[in-house]
Parts: C-alpha cells; sequence; structure tokens
C-alpha cells in the first residue's frame, strides 16, 4: 500500500506501529511536577502497551530547555541507545513519533517511549499568550526572531493577523470561525476530563471578549496542565502485547517560518499544504480515506486553515466546511472527538494528545465520541505561530 | 507553544510601565536599526537580481546573491491586521487597544509593524499607510505606520 520509495523497502515485521498510548491527570494538576507528569503519562502508556521501563531503548520528547529529552531521561532513570527532541512546537510530537517510526524500521531502536509534560497553567497562570511572553520587555528573543517582537504582539494577535486575511479574501466569518468551537464542546461534553464541558452556542462565541481582533476569548484555546505518550515500536513486536496495534502508515512535516510572521509568504496557506499531501501519498491514501481526525486547534483559525491545506476543502471553503457541521461526529470529518485544545486541555504543545484520541478511535475505545468503525485517521499538528506543521496517518490495519 | 515564562505578566503587576523595546543591532540589521533612529527606512536589494528583501540578511533570500540597503519610500499597504485588545506585557498594557499590522512596502518586502494615527477601527486591509519612526534606543529606531492620506 505504501508508495514512500523508502519505507516502501521497509520488512514487514519491522514496520512501525504504536503499541500503548496514555494521558496524564490533566487539566489541573498542582501537585505534580512537570517532569513527574512525564513519568505519569509514560508509566501509563508503558502499561497500555504491557511494557515497562526496562524495555524501552529509545526515547523522545521536547520542551523549551536543550538537551530536554536527557532531562526527562534523567529523572526516569532511563539510559536510551536512541533518542530524540526535535521542537516543532505544537507540531512537536507528530515530527518525533514519525522519527521513531523510521528509527524503529531501520532497526537504530526497538521500543521508543515519546512523553509530553507540562504544568503551565499551575506556574504561569492564565496570562500565557497575551502577556507577550519573553519580548514584551524583558529579554527579547536574540537574532532574526527580533523583527516581530518589538510591536506589543501577542500569540494570539499572530492567529489574529491570519483570521483577518482569511475574512479578507474569502469571506471567511467570525460566525464560522465561531463553529469550530462549539463542535469541540459538544465532543468536550463526552469527555469526563475535559476542562470545559459546558455546551456553547456560536452567539456565546462571538459576545464573547475580543483578545486581538478578530479572535474572542472563546477561539481560543483552554491554558491546562498535562501530558500524554505513546509507545512507537515493530509490528512483530507489537504482535504479542496487550493492545492491538495501531499502524503509522505515512507521515511528513514542514515549516515555513519561526518566530517571525511577517516571513510567512501566505498567511493563509500553512505548512500543512506541503507536508499534508505528502504523508498522505506516503500513506497510500487521498483525504476522503480519512475517517476521523485530530487537528491542533489553538485557536479556531488553525483548524480552518488546517482542513482547507490537508485537502478536506478547497482552499477559502474551510469556513463553510466547520460551519455546515463538517467536524461533528456525522460529518464529513469528526475532528478533535476528545473535545480538543480549545475545550479538553492545552496544555502548551498538545501535539500528543491529538496523537492519543487518534489510537483511541482507532482502537474503537473513543466511547460516546466513537466513530463507527474508524480504520484511518489523521493526527496534525500545529506549531509556533503557525510555523511549523506535521501529519501523522494512522490505521487500525496494517498497509 | 510557550515560548517561556514571563512572571512581569500580571493583570494586577504593580509595578510601572517599560518604554516600549528596543532592537539590538547585530550585523545582519545594524544599518537598518539606525537608518530608522535617523528618520529613513532602508530595504536590501540584491546586486545580482535585483530583488529587494527585509528583514536585513547576509545574502539574497532568491539567488544568494551580494545585498546592499538602498532607500525604500516608505510607503505601503495593510496585508493584514489585529487590534491588540489584552496584553499585560508591562511596555505595552497601557497601549491597549492598539494595532498589530503586518505592512507590504511599495518596494515588495513585508514588515510587522503599529498603526498609529487614526482610531484602531479605521484600519483595514488594503489600506495605504506611510512610515513614521521612532528611536527606541541611541542607536536603534523603529518604524512605525499611519494612514497615508
Amino acid at each position: 500500500m505504501s508508495v514512500d520509495p523508502h519505507r516502501g523497502t521497509t520488512d514487514r515485521r519491522r514496520r512501525a506501529v504504536i503499541a500503548g498510548v496514555a494521558t496524564s491527570d490533566y487539566p489541573v494538576v498542582p501537585d505534580l511536577s512537570e517532569h513527574a507528569v512525564h513519568g505519569q503519562a509514560a508509566d501509563r502508556a508503558l502499561a497500555d502497551a504491557g511494557l515497562t521501563l526496562a524495555d524501552v531503548d529509545g526515547y523522545a520528547s521536547a520542551g523549551f530547555f536543550p538537551m530536554y529529552a536527557a532531562g526527562v531521561c534523567e529523572y526516569l532513570g532511563l539510559h536510551p541507545t536512541y533518542f530524540d527532541e526535535t521542537n516543532a512546537g505544537g507540531a512537536s510530537f507528530e515530527v518525533l513519533v514519525e522519527h521513531a517510526a523510521y528509527a524503529v524500521e531501520a532497526g537504530a531502536a526497538e521500543v521508543v517511549l515519546v512523553t509530553y509534560g507540562s504544568v503551565q497553567l499551575s506556574q504561569m497562570g492564565r496570562t500565557l499568550g497575551t502577556g507577550a511572553p519573553s519580548r514584551g520587555g524583558g529579554a527579547l528573543a536574540p537574532g532574526p526572531a527580533i523583527h516581530d517582537a518589538l510591536w506589543g504582539n501577542t500569540l494570539v494577535g499572530n492567529y489574529a493577523l491570519a483570521a483577518r486575511r482569511h475574512m479578507h479574501e474569502f469571506g471567511t466569518t467570525p460566525e464560522q470561525l465561531a463553529a469550530v468551537a462549539v463542535t469541540m464542546r459538544q465532543h468536550a461534553a463526552s469527555n469526563p476530563q475535559a476542562q470545559k464541558r459546558d455546551p456553547i452556542t456560536v452567539d456565546d462565541v462571538v459576545s464573547s471578549r475580543l483578545v486581538a481582533d478578530p479572535l474572542h476569548k472563546l477561539d481560543c484555546c483552554v491554558i491546562s496542565d498535562g501530558g500524554a505518550a505513546c509507545v512507537v515500536t515493530t509490528a512483530e513486536r507489537a504482535a504479542d502485547l496487550r493492545k492491538h496495534p495501531v499502524h503509522i502508515l505515512g507521515a511528513a512535516h514542514a515549516t515555513t517560518h519561526q518566530m517571525n510572521l511577517s516571513a510567512m509568504p501566505d498567511l493563509t496557506v500553512t505548512g500543512a499544504a506541503q507536508c499534508g499531501p505528502l504523508a498522505f501519498a506516503r500513506a497510500g491514501i487521498t483525504p476522503a480515506d480519512v475517517d476521523v481526525a485530530q487537528l491542533y486547534d489553538s485557536f479556531t483559525i488553525t483548524v480552518v486553515l488546517t482542513v482547507e491545506d490537508l485537502g478536506f476543502c478547497a482552499k477559502g471553503e474551510g469556513g463553510a466546511f466547520v460551519a455546515d457541521g463538517g467536524l461533528g461526529l456525522g460529518g464529513r470529518l469528526p475532528t478533535n472527538t476528545d473535545g480538543g485544545g480549545l475545550s479538553a486541555c492545552h496544555p502548551g504543545m498538545r501535539g500528543m494528545f491529538l496523537i492519543h484520541e487518534a489510537v483511541r478511535q482507532l482502537r474503537g475505545e473513543a466511547g460516546a465520541t466513537q466513530v463507527p468503525g474508524a480504520r484511518v485517521a489523521v493526527a496534525h499538528g500545529t506549531g509556533g505561530m503557525l510555523s511549523a506543521s506535521a501529519t501523522l496517518v494512522l490505521g487500525r490495519d496494517a498497509p | 507553544m510557550s515560548p517561556g515564562p514571563d512572571r512581569e505578566a500580571a493583570p494586577d503587576d504593580p509595578r510601572p510601565p517599560k518604554p516600549r523595546p528596543a532592537p539590538v543591532p547585530d550585523p545582519d540589521t545594524a544599518p537598518y536599526w539606525s537608518a530608522a533612529h535617523e528618520g529613513r527606512l532602508v530595504v536590501q536589494r540584491c546586486t545580482a537580481c535585483g530583488a529587494h528583501q527585509l528583514y536585513g540578511r547576509d545574502r539574497c533570500l532568491v539567488c544568494r546573491g551580494p545585498v546592499e540597503w538602498v532607500p525604500a519610500s516608505g510607503r505601503g499597504t495593510v496585508y493584514s491586521y489585529t487590534v491588540i485588545r489584552q496584553n499585560y506585557s508591562r511596555p505595552f498594557r497601557d497601549l491597549i487597544p492598539y494595532v498589530v499590522a503586518l505592512v507590504d512596502l511599495a518596494e515588495g518586502p513585508r514588515l510587522m509593524t503599529n498603526i498609529t494615527g487614526c482610531h484602531p477601527e479605521e484600519v483595514s486591509v488594503g489600506m495605504a499607510v506611510r512610515a513614521r519612526f521612532e528611536p527606541v534606543s541611541d542607536e536603534a529606531g523603529i518604524a512605525l505606520f499611519e494612514p497615508d492620506t
């Protein structure tokens, strides 16, 4: 099934699978350190797979400190011979799992543990994203990143600039953007851990306070603590493990810029337009084959851009796609069935939660928001200021 | 993503406001900040292919040819904008609401800036704007933009 020239030659027994997934406690964990959140998620994901830390020979994570992965390994007492800490912001964990797949298929590792942990809510509170962290007059970002750091722009403001441009070019409306938040909240109602579960309406979203025009408070993700983890190994190793393995069918990632939104060529086209088609081709699928999607929803506009760039609708039609109930259960593309970052949790780099929910869907474990018979799932991360994108195509069945 | 904690940022921070941040010139960008300090907008032009670019880099983004700084008209149009209504950082919290915009210069390059000199509600995509300058340190200035009427 695979058309990828490199992975096409892989011994079928070594094809990469996800053998276990878990989240830590979330959305508020004031009694756990950041590293303890990693540990809790790791223990649970390994238990889900029927493995222990002693089985792990590879480790991956991303954080905002150099040698971050080594730091978590030190805390857990892990001494892996493969490790990776590629940082693509919120897209990091899709990239790390892609790398882990290549590593196990190449024989560089047998069992790669990938964990995420954050206690940003308990540590930093709710000004994140509108406090111009590290750029508002304290220490300025060094080098080129300074160029967009002088204007009092916020993280929310960057996404607002993209939303405004999308509205200008395609007539997208605040009400269409709001539909994303409304659908995510509907899904969150079935997730007992979700940070926000009370139903909301389009009117609630567009009448909530403007944070950075045209984005309102309810267009923005929640701010949470929490973590998640998964275990990547070979099909052969997974065959006699505890859970049905989920197959990594294809993956790709792309970047358009880092901290300077002024360097993004077109604010209405993210890196997903590059990595989405690549990942689908490597998996041997088309967008029509996707049964369920987990799409990074830092802000409502992020989802609109992503459904267009991944080819679920034409460029400019994302507003209509999401406003038609396209993201809901029974819709064209059931999306973020755990409630997403907009309602369930957003501890900062949410990519691992996307993978967790995609795997649950493909194992038929998603409960009230299970998409019946889901065979192909997409987890798509978006990091930074729409800076980096990463697509992971997962399958219930072997390719 | 979380670029890192800013422990100064809090809604109830009692400390006084700070001046707006100033860039630290480096070999790529010192001529840009210095020109703005003197009230001039400059862009880079490739001496091989003629392409214009910002921000300043050591080579041309199109052909890797050598670049030189040349005067710019200071005129442009708004590519996109947002009105910032929540920012707890000390240099900006008292300026709310204010406009952050991406401006396409007549010469081609795009830059981020603030639109001043009009009510935030008057800003629109495609609006014609022109540069004005503010010193932010002994060696650096920044280019703000206002309606080009």
